[in-house]
């Protein structure tokens, strides 16, 4: 994953998030525990992006968020430019935050109606205390996105969804971060949309050189702007590395069963390729299987899998995966 | 050509709304063959949704519903509220995007299974339920006996679409309707019920007519296929023809907009769909074609037959020669 001589930008070790359930059971309160993340280690470095890809209930989006500290990790490192955040107190925090940021799924909830464009954007500035010509600095960073200087003065509802999403890319650009959270950026847009979009971020990441966590279930998007690809299913990475190893040689029987289940708009590849279908809905992450969590659902799975849990190993197109039955 | 069970005739729906007259369709024509599926594709706001409410007769009154839609031989628009409801459900039938709120969470699914039955067939409690637990077990729900008797709580979103489409084939009906089934759904579970569907018609000879906004899943399982925009079908035909000649610069952009293997950098469509309020005079697309000729913004160019397509476009035939995107 990582250069030996280069430091990552971000590196993440053993990350664990548990949400408490209180579930009451006839008058007796039972606490329920959720684990979201399960101790995931990663690496993004400088200039690239990491996709994350996996299904509802995958903890992708409680990685991103874990990784903002917007929600505390129950354990584990997040090294940051090489502090470890999950140290630091809320002042040195602040410091940190204007360096990295976060552009939401819905750009309809994510922009305050009541507030015009550009003092969304400012907004950033203001809370950070970045002193300068604002004005000046909203045209630009309006410019970057691919909106004109006088929609900052409008308001969110006199735009549409792309463009409302170009917006919550210049808000999140305004502190010139080295690190955006992406999740699921694209998902609510139609997709002759959502292709601009995906080219913006593109751009930007060649302008500017941050680093970007992609987290998307859409895994041909993924794909297409990725350097890195992790792949998570109940809290767990089951497989991550360079992305054309993932896509073109997946080890995990998971990654290739959800690589086969993604419809391609192409009939004819559709009508003939080979589809595993698998079995079932992802487990309840409350009661998580014993040992892979993956083998409810799985062709290959024996004795072995309930007992024990593989480990992330280094397999022969260059990617790690956890499993002890690989392709 | 076998016979349409469903087809629509220049089908209009306007809604009247504080800020004038929204056209969300305006004048579509759709033929649904016994046994098809036909995808029907498009982008949020082109009215593929509300074609297909307007022909079950689901629209509140307020819209105006103009055109013809005939099913098995029986015109709809303006018919009796009483005799659309007595089609509705035993000959056409809808599958929605959200199963959770398609279903009742206070009563047994089965009993849910069984109420769709009576409503349109006399069949006895016993007999009913019993036709229930089989059409639990036509769609895969395994221990279908056990889960006739559980709550829509009790089963997972993949697991309660399944439920929506067996009470949905209940009665045997011609044409099944599934908008969206499967976007709320993750991709291995959305892979389970796209069988599921191919699967009941296949085996009943159901005609399906699937809405959705993703290319693939058409790609995978329909059989023909209709592209709409601005709440008309600017291109419909075959499914291979689609893929292999798009010629409406619509689909074309649709296509080509889309991450393929290898390409550095995809093409958007520029611009954004129209407002339905006041939509373009000329072709609703126009605006942001890339190959708009004057005429485009002042006549509305009509479908025209090319080998198994139908193309709503002056310049179909230079794009089509033009080949893949």
């Amino acid at each position: 994953m990582s250069a030996e001589n280069s430091p990552a930008l971000l590196s993440v070790r053993h990350l664990v998030k548990n949400f408490e359930l209180r579930a009451s059971k006839g008058i007796r309160n039972t606490k329920r525990i959720v684990q979201a993340v399960a101790d995931v280690s990663f690496d993004v470095e400088v200039g690239q992006t990491l996709g994350i890809v996996g299904e509802s209930g995958s903890g992708k989006t409680t990685v991103g968020r874990s990784v903002l500290q917007l929600i505390t990790p129950t354990s584990g490192e997040v090294i940051f430019d090489g502090k470890d955040l999950t140290k630091l107190s809320f002042e040195e925090m602040r410091d940190v935050r204007r360096q990295m940021q976060i552009v939401f799924q819905d750009p309809f909830a994510s922009l305050d109606p009541k507030m015009t464009v550009g003092a969304s954007i400012v907004e950033p500035l203001i809370v950070q205390g970045v002193a300068g010509d604002h004005d000046a600095k909203v045209k630009e960073l309006l410019d970057l996105v691919g909106l004109a200087p006088d929609h900052a003065r409008r308001f969110p509802h006199e735009f549409s969804g792309g463009q409302r999403q170009r917006i919550g890319i210049a808000r999140a650009l305004a502190l010139d971060p080295k690190l955006i959270v992406l999740d699921e950026p694209v998902s609510a847009l139609d997709v002759s949309i959502q292709a601009g979009v995906v080219n913006l971020f593109a751009d930007l990441q060649k302008r500017l050189g941050m680093s970007y966590i992609f987290i998307a279930h859409d895994l041909s998007v993924v794909r297409h702007i990725a350097d890195q690809v992790a792949v998570m299913y109940l809290g767990k990475i089951v497989e991550i590395g360079e992305k054309t190893a993932v896509y073109t040689h997946p080890t995990h029987p998971y990654t290739k069963a959800l690589l086969s289940a993604v419809p391609l708009p192409d009939p004819k590849v559709e009508r003939s390729r080979h589809r595993i279908m698998l079995e079932g809905d992802v487990p309840s992450p409350v009661n998580p299987p014993t040992g892979c969590r993956f083998r409810t659902r799985c062709w290959k799975a024996t004795e072995l899998c309930a007992a024990e849990e593989p480990q992330l190993v280094v397999r022969s197109s260059g990617q790690q995966s956890a499993c002890h039955f690989p392709e | 050509m076998t016979e349409s069970v469903l087809s629509i005739r220049n089908l209009a729906v306007t809604f009247n709304t504080q800020m004038g007259e929204l056209r969300a369709v305006r004048g579509v024509d759709v033929d649904v063959r016994a046994g098809e599926i036909l995808g029907v594709v498009g982008e949020s706001g082109s009215g593929k949704s509300v074609s297909f409410l307007a022909a079950m007769g689901l629209l509140p009154n307020s819209a105006i519903v103009t055109g013809s839609v005939v099913l098995d031989g029986v015109e709809l628009i303006g018919a009796k509220p009483k005799v659309v409801r007595s089609m509705r459900g035993r000959l056409m039938s809808m599958v929605f995007q959200d199963p959770l709120s398609a279903l009742n969470p206070v009563q047994r699914v089965g009993d849910q299974i069984v109420e769709m039955i009576q409503s349109h067939q006399s069949l006895d409690d016993r007999a009913a339920a019993k036709r229930a637990v089989e059409l639990l077990e036509i769609v895969g729900i395994p221990q279908p006996d056990e889960r006739a008797r559980q709550y829509p709580h009790e089963f997972s979103g993949g697991m309660r679409q399944r439920v929506v489409i067996a009470m949905a084939i209940a009665n045997n009906p011609k044409v099944l309707i599934a908008d969206e089934p499967t976007t709320a759904l993750d991709v291995t579970v959305q892979a389970q019920i796209l069988e599921v569907i191919q699967r009941v018609q296949q085996t009943f000879g159901t005609a399906v007519v699937l809405i959705t906004h993703d290319l693939g899943v058409i790609a995978r399982v329909a059989d023909s296929v209709n592209v709409m925009y601005a709440g008309r079908n600017v291109e419909s035909g075959s499914v291979q023809s689609l893929f292999d000649h798009p010629s409406h610069p619509y689909t074309r952009g649709l296509l080509s907009s889309l991450p393929h293997e290898g390409t550095e950098r995809l093409q958007p469509i520029a611009g954004f769909p129209p407002n339905m309020l006041a939509p373009p005079p000329g072709c609703g697309f126009a605006p942001r074609c890339p190959h708009a000729l004057e005429v485009c913004s002042s006549e509305l160019p009509a479908l025209r037959q090319f080998g198994d397509l139908q193309t709503a476009c002056v310049l179909a035939e230079q794009l089509r020669i033009g080949g893949n995107v």
